[in-house]
């Protein structure tokens, strides 16, 4: 377990019932996410699949979160509506205090382009582009002119020490490297939260321990992360992990109360 | 996305499959190489009427007044044929209260014209043209001597038995000799050569140098225009723009002359290069709906590959969509990204199209005795048809596109 100095401030159990238990009102600006009765159901010709059952989660600024539970639990699904990427079926997704479950399509891809950063299992690079030129993705929808971008796009691979690399297209890169430039495009438009569907799901350990590091630095230098993953001594990289289960939230709690609990 | 951004990614997709780009553009290529072939031709065939044939007959921004219009490029019913020879016909004292009623500044001239035999001791009798005209004609048709001198105002004035001799007139009745001041008996009649035409060249294989002119005076008046009747008035306005008023002018007193009534149509004609080039200007018309009807069915064709070839490219970029959408592209981002692919696609193959077609043009008019054209409008038209195909067949491909949804897409392998 990775020794850590500087502890990024947890919300408390209490606050979060608060703000949970207010359904329709507005939360203050210290959460960037409040999901209250989320469901999500799938119909599959007739029979209805429930992924999401009612997940009730707040994620206040600058916490850093791992969401687990078994396959099938719903991590992805939530990963998902989180992301913007889908909405819910009902409940309410309160993001930055503005509420995004009924927002539409265009709009979500707006939220998408400025407020998230979705870092996923396999990568999603373009086989075709350069490293720079994937990283400036979101800028390009973003409407940045063509220098600014390549501009941000150069520091932000600089900051995953992926600068010499830029023009090296994805297969000419490791796995590890691959994310790392994943991790560079996520952050370069400067979301307010890093979204992360089991990130080092298709990397060694000690590729992923890479990737736990800058997803270290980023926490401890105030970025919101959450992040899905089915490893134990990765979700213990984070601050506080939740636990799924049939859709719905098992656990919620500081990482220490979690790992406890698992050696019971 | 800004359109350039879209551009830029089009070529980009562009120059990755070369080669299935080419072939999925080929249709497009094929029909506006025909299209522009087909205008080049058609065009081609228009100047020519216009430029050697009308415009040989008929003055710069000059209209005749006549009891029948003499150039009909094809056209007119035996009805309007019959009613034209009940007009009453247009006689010499109607010409000088019609010339007082123009506007200053414009020129003016009468003449009568009429096959007439021709003998000189040098050679065969045969028949010539023979036109009588007034002072101006000359001016009006921008005829002018390559050899002698024009009739003087007192010649015309006089009557004098003076004429002016197309080229091929000086050929036949004076081989090997100088012309001027010989003798060339029109109908009888002695004339005196005073001048050989500048040779007005050809249409369609007949010279236009076969004429001779005189005075409308002159002797062979009695020949021209019997009873006073003269064929024609050519009124040359000082502009373009002068042209409907003068019109507008002989119009008013040839009616008030003819005592119609306001209901009676005009007993008279008006021509215009324009009204003798209309039944030129209908086949055209149809010429050209014909020769876009061919083009018309490759670009159908072309349109439907590159639906085709776009289905299959958001098929099989699937992931890349999702990857577009979950980074933060709109729907109309990505419908523009495959719009712009498949009209830069189009438009390609159009431009492609374009030169082809302007040398496949070339190629007709110097193998074949169809005149050709090119206009550079027709490389509007054909890279904006090109556009056009590539964006009608690129909407579905590209609606599908951008309807993704991003997490299925995401899911694509
Ligand atoms: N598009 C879909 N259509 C139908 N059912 C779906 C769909 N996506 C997910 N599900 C179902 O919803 C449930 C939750 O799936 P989800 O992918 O969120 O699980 P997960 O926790 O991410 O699992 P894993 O750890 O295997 O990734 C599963 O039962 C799954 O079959
Ligand atoms: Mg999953």
């Amino acid at each position: 377990m990775s020794q850590l100095t500087a502890e990024a401030p947890l919300s408390s159990t209490a606050e979060r019932a608060a703000v949970l238990s207010q359904p329709g009102a507005a939360p203050d600006n210290r959460w960037v996410i409040v999901t209250r009765g989320i469901q999500r159901h799938y119909d599959m010709g007739g029979e209805i699949v429930r992924a999401l059952r009612g997940v009730d989660v707040a994620i206040a600024r600058n916490e850093y979160v791992a969401i687990m539970g078994p396959s099938g639990s719903g991590k992805s699904t939530l990963m998902n509506i989180l992301g913007c990427l889908d909405t819910p079926t009902s409940g309410e997704y309160w993001l930055n205090g503005t509420l995004v479950s009924k927002m539409s399509d265009d709009q979500l891809a707006r939220i998408r382009n400025k407020e998230i950063g979705f870092v996923f299992q396999t990568f999603n690079l373009l086989p075709r582009a350069t490293a720079l030129h994937n990283v400036e993705l979101p800028l390009v929808y973003a409407g940045i002119g063509a220098e600014e971008r390549r501009e941000r796009a150069r520091e932000a691979l600089a900051s995953v020490q992926l600068e010499e690399r830029m023009d090296h297209r994805p297969n000419e890169l490791s796995g590890g490297q691959r994310q790392r430039v994943a991790i560079a495009r996520a952050l370069v438009n400067r979301p307010s939260i890093l979204l992360a569907d089991e990130p080092t799901g298709n990397l060694d350990s000690a590729t992923s321990e890479e990737i736990m590091k800058v997803f270290e630095q980023l926490a401890s230098s105030g970025q919101t992360v959450i992040m899905v993953t089915h490893e134990p001594d990765i979700a213990a990289h984070a601050r506080r992990v939740v636990v799924l289960r049939d859709g719905l939230v098992a656990t919620d709690d500081r990482r220490e109360a979690f790992a406890e609990r698992m050696q019971v | 996305m800004p359109f350039y951004e879209a551009i830029r990614l089009a070529l980009a997709q562009i120059r990755v499959q070369k080669l299935k780009s080419f072939f999925t553009a080929l249709g497009v290529t094929i029909g506006v190489m025909f299209l522009i072939t087909v205008v080049s031709i058609v065009s081609g065939m228009g100047n020519y009427m216009k430029d050697e044939l009308v415009g040989k007959l008929i003055a710069l921004n000059s209209f005749e007044l006549r009891q029948r219009p003499n150039i009909n490029v094809g056209g007119v019913s035996d009805a309007e044929r019959r009613s034209w020879r009940t007009r009453p016909p247009i006689f010499n004292y109607d010409i000088p209260p019609v010339a007082a009623s123009l506007a200053a500044g414009t020129l003016w001239a009468s003449y009568s014209q009429s096959g007439v035999n021709a003998e000189s001791p040098w050679s065969t009798p045969r028949r010539v043209t023979a036109y009588g005209v007034s002072d101006q004609y000359f001016t009006i048709k921008r005829m002018d001597v390559a050899l002698g001198r024009l009739p003087t105002p007192q010649e015309f004035a006089l009557g004098s038995s003076v004429i002016v001799i197309g080229k091929d007139v000086q050929d036949h009745f004076f081989p090997n000799l100088n012309p001027l001041g010989r003798e060339l008996r029109l109908a009888g009649q002695p004339y005196t050569v005073i001048g050989v035409a500048e040779t007005q060249g050809s249409a369609f294989g007949i010279s236009f140098d076969q004429f001779i002119v005189a005075p409308e005076r002159s002797p062979l008046r009695r020949l021209l225009n019997p009873h006073g009747v003269v064929d024609a008035l050519v009124v040359q306005s000082a502009s373009e723009s002068e042209i409907p008023d003068n019109e507008e002018r002989v119009r008013e007193v040839m009616r008030a002359r003819h005592q119609l009534r306001p209901e009676q149509p005009d007993d008279f004609a008006l021509q215009t290069s324009d009204s003798a080039l209309a039944f030129w200007r209908k086949i055209q018309h149809y010429l050209v709906l014909a020769g876009v009807a061919l083009p018309a069915i490759g670009l159908i064709v072309g349109a439907i590959v590159i639906m085709n070839i776009m289905l299959v490219a958001v098929a099989e970029r699937t992931r890349e969509i999702g990857i577009r959408k979950a980074l933060g592209a709109r729907r109309r981002d990505i419908m523009n990204q495959f719009l712009v692919e498949s009209m830069t696609l189009a438009m390609l193959g159009a431009a492609v199209g374009v030169g082809l077609g302007f040398g496949f043009a070339k190629i007709i008019s110097k193998a074949t005795p169809l005149p050709a054209a090119i206009e550079l409008w027709s490389v509007v038209v054909g890279v904006s048809v090109g556009a056009g195909v590539g964006i009608i067949a690129g909407v579905y491909p590209a609606s599908r596109a951008a309807l993704l949804d991003p997490i299925a897409a995401l899911r694509q392998e």
